[in-house]
């Protein structure tokens, strides 16, 4: 277990303050390569007022998080492919099992290819489709604002986050289409300001411009843009402030 | 010791970018008449002897390979 420094959290400009207890419990998975965990870190703190632990991936105990997270970064330098390696570490077994157990888990870009190297979510990451990676700001509609996770957000609204990725683009073949349409699992999709989901809005060639998805139970969300980049007025703006809110709301 | 090759590629029907690209520029440097160009990857194994094709099989299935997307030949080599 390591600490977060102490100073950057007090120059933040906080011009909305936590607003819920300080009863959620957050443990973020640190592999080697892993490089957002401090940015989630913060915006877990932002919302839930309580610093969220960071776990080692050679750690066996995770504490009893209320909430898992599998954070960006490169781990194990994206060897053989993203997330494989984290994906059968000894860490990941414990999360696997909780998983199963019910606790909540929420991945970002390298922590969404993980859950699906896992297979806890279905589908593949492939390549961009430009072949280039892709650091850019998206806009994401909410397609289902029934779950913990969306539940500030509601079905339609639309968020403006940022991806980082170069293999973001999301692979299910038309059975798994079929079954992440009809059980309401596509959490978010890439569209324009306005909500629409044309091909010009898709940034990497995602099958049906799928950001992010549900597990079957809706306790697991992964999703390659990173809502922990998009929670302070200097961040271009702070619409994934709602994705947080929502979840320490929920799991408070 | 004997030596397993494993040969990964992306199934038909799975977009491959790369393969692509390499096939864009072959026929920049004037190579005409090459149809589909596919990339995939090798891993070669060092195994005990006597290991099975079930034994690496077992491997490509857990963690070598993601039979999502990709497809794999196994070669054992005694």
């Amino acid at each position: 277990m390591f600490t977060l420094p102490e100073a950057p959290l007090k120059r933040l400009p906080c011009e909305r303050r936590s607003c819920y207890s300080k009863n959620m419990k957050a443990s973020i998975i640190v592999f080697p390569g892993t490089n957002r965990e401090k940015d989630m870190a913060m915006a877990l703190e932002r919302v839930s007022g309580r610093k969220p632990q960071l776990v080692w991936h050679k750690e066996t105990d995770l504490g009893a998080p209320d909430l898992i997270v599998l954070p960006g970064g490169f781990s194990y330098g994206d060897y053989l492919r993203c997330g494989a390696m984290a994906a059968h570490s000894p860490i990941m077994r414990e999360v696997i099992d909780r998983a199963a157990k019910g606790t909540r888990v929420l991945g970002v870009c390298n922590g969404f290819q993980m859950l699906i190297e896992t297979r806890l979510l279905p589908g593949a990451l492939l390549r961009n489709k430009t072949l280039k990676f892709i650091c850019r700001q998206t806009n994401l509609r909410c397609e289902n604002g029934e779950t913990e996770f969306t539940r500030k957000l509601g079905k339609g609204s639309v968020i403006r986050v940022p991806v980082a990725h170069g293999e973001g683009n999301y692979f299910a073949n038309g059975e798994i289409l079929r079954e992440l349409e009809s059980e309401q699992r596509i959490a978010f999709r890439y569209c324009d300001e306005r909500g629409e989901t044309g091909s010009s809005a898709n940034p990497n060639g995602s099958t049906a411009n799928i950001a992010g998805i549900f597990n079957k139970r809706k306790t697991i969300l992964g999703m390659m843009p990173h809502p922990e980049n998009a929670v302070l007025t200097h961040h271009d703006n702070d619409s994934g402030l709602k994705l947080f809110e929502g979840i320490v709301e929920a799991l408070a | 010791m004997m030596h397993a090759v494993v040969t990964i590629m992306l199934k038909k029907g799975v977009l491959d970018p790369q393969g692509k690209a390499i096939g864009h520029a072959l026929e920049g440097l004037g190579f005409e008449g090459v149809g589909e160009v596919r990339q995939g990857k090798v891993i070669t194994l060092e195994i005990p002897d006597g290991t099975g094709e079930s034994t690496v099989r077992d491997m490509c299935e857990k963690l070598l390979a993601n039979p999502v997307i990709e497809d794999y030949e196994i070669e054992m080599r005694t």
